[in-house]
């Protein structure tokens, strides 16, 4: 299978700090992709590459290669086209202080569509997907901040994929969750990657288990092993990505 | 034991002290409302009310005209820079001193923005005293207050607006214009009512500026003409103005009922402007919060 993503010797430094070393991944198109590692181990800075959100900071200084599709995000594409085909969800749901409508609007409109039922098409859509239509389709013109914590993230997600990315990049987007809200967005993962390619930056090993193809273990910047879920859950071959996983440290 | 009823003791007494100081100050703004919307009705007499030469009409339309203008210049421009300040200055020196100029700007005698506006929108220009050199003179007033309000507005907004929006490929204008600015204009707003009632009550700098005299021609729709009401380059006294100069040249034997009656008028003005702005203000909160 072709990879949708194709990192190879990716190097990072935030000024002195030397955040990411060496990494290099393939990411699967239509797989649910895990990452894992304890705080600080660079999973969070690696899944920002991969859309050129790190740019935003000041100080960050990147070397390799980071293909989509074949291209090199940093050398052959610019950052506004890369992130409207690489959608991201945060650890925060953050719906913009607008109405539900308007949150999923926003991107379509960014990209000069004007025109009412194309807009009314592509809200509906995203909102399906997301699995929040029936939630809210009666107050599309309330405002996004009334809804409760879950909803404000599968809204978040409904405004990334109205952008119509192919890709969606998700940093935690459960850790701030109630139990009930957090199966509904492992659901709806399981159910995107049909359409979409995900990688996930996770806190949660049995999240990590239970819905992805595929694990990368992050650990001080590197990544000390990746492979197919099942496997490394059941036979990590680096005695650290056992002791991780098991809970001996992290 | 002893070290707690002690406290509770403290406790009860600070309380009632806030009490007493804010009831005092409530107290203290009914009585001076009352005293001076009072003495404006006693001497009220209903020529005043009317668009002449003895009436305060004009100075009264002169006012909002003015409060308009001024708005006009310093809403933009001040925002603007509110904007530059909190999302393109770099931190640094330059900025540091930008940012005192703009604080330094605010605290300036107005007296000394009057004779400043005479020296450039008058002298310089070559003009007579007119509307939009009184409305540039107070905006150099009211500019760093709506400056400052947006650039604090702007700077408190989440870090997840910026994110959320960079995220989905919005540019970093397209994320001040359709996310940031729009999120932050309730309390930009708050920022206009405060520069608003600076405009409302500001006389010193207008003194030398707008003018002392008004002559309106109420049939006269010609904007070129210096008695159409609508024209900006006309001279323009304003309530404020009328007040000071009725009590200090009693021009009239009943011009201390006049300037009654003008403050009366003035007080109920800005109360209702800044009532008016505020209810905006928190309709607009709702609308973004999303109210039950």
């Amino acid at each position: 299978m072709e990879s949708k993503f194709e990192v190879s010797k990716l190097n990072l430094h935030y000024g002195q700090f030397h955040a990411l070393k060496d990494v290099s991944l393939s990411i699967l198109p239509h797989e649910v992709t895990a990452l894992i590692g304890p705080s600080g181990c660079g999973k969070s800075t690696f899944l920002k590459t991969l859309n050129r959100m790190n740019d935003l900071e000041e100080g960050v200084v990147i070397d390799g290669d980071v293909l989509l599709d074949g291209k090199d995000v940093y050398k052959e594409m610019d950052a506004i086209s890369l992130r409207q085909r690489v959608g991201m969800v945060f650890q925060q749901p953050n719906p913009f202080p607008k109405s539900i409508y308007e949150n999923v609007a926003y991107g379509p409109k960014l990209q000069g569509i004007r025109s009412k039922v194309k807009l009314d098409e592509i809200v509906e859509n995203a909102l399906r997907g997301a699995a929040i239509w029936d939630e809210v389709k009666d107050r599309l013109k309330k405002s996004a901040l009334g809804l409760s914590g879950g909803q404000q993230q599968r809204l978040c997600i409904a405004r990334a994929l109205a952008a119509g990315p192919d890709v969606l990049l998700m940093d935690e987007p459960t850790s701030a969750l109630d139990p009930i809200s957090t199966s509904k967005i492992e659901e709806l993962c399981t159910e995107l990657k049909k359409d979409y390619t995900i990688v996930m930056v996770t806190h949660n090993m049995q999240q990590a288990a239970r819905i992805s193809d595929r694990t990368a273990f992050f650990l001080l910047g590197e990544v000390i092993e990746y492979s197919d879920t099942d496997q490394m859950f059941s036979m990590p071959k680096d005695k650290r990505t056992e002791d991780y996983i098991t809970g001996r440290f992290g | 034991m002893k070290a707690n009823e002690k406290a509770k003791r403290v406790d009860r007494v600070m309380t009632w002290i806030f009490v007493a100081v804010a009831g005092f100050f409530i107290l203290l703004l009914i009585a001076f409302a009352l005293l001076v919307i009072g003495r404006g009705i006693a001497g009220f007499e209903p020529y005043m009310l009317s668009f002449t030469r003895d009436g305060i009409g004009n100075q009264l339309f002169n006012t909002v005209y003015l409060v308009v203008l001024a708005l006009l210049f310093s809403v933009p421009l001040g925002i603007a820079t509110g904007v530059y300040l909190a999302e393109y200055a770099k931190p640094g020196k330059v900025t540091h001193f930008l940012s005192i100029c703009i604080e330094t700007l605010s605290s300036l005698p107005s007296i000394v923005v009057g004779l400043f506006g005479y020296l450039v929108f008058i002298v310089m220009v070559g003009a007579q005293w007119n509307l939009v050199s009184g409305a540039l003179a107070v905006s150099i007033l009211n500019l760093p207050l709506i400056a400052t309000t947006t650039k604090d507005a702007m700077e408190s907004m989440p870090k997840g607006y910026r994110m959320g929006s960079m995220g989905l490929g919005a540019t970093h204008w397209q994320t001040i214009r359709r996310v940031l600015l729009p999120a932050c204009m309730p309390r930009i707003l708050t920022g206009i009512i405060l520069a608003a009632g600076r405009v409302f009550g500001e006389a010193a700098a207008l003194l030398y500026t707008a003018g002392m005299s008004t002559d309106i021609n109420w049939s006269n729709w010609d904007i070129t003409s210096p008695t159409c009401p609508l024209n900006p380059f006309r001279p323009g006294e304003t309530l404020a103005l009328h007040i000071w100069a009725s009590r200090t040249e009693a021009i009239r034997p009943d011009a201390a009922q006049i300037a009654n009656f003008s403050s009366a008028v003035l007080l109920i003005l800005v109360f209702a402007f800044s009532i008016g702005a505020r209810v905006l203000g928190r309709r607009m909160e709702r609308k973004l919060a999303g109210g039950k």
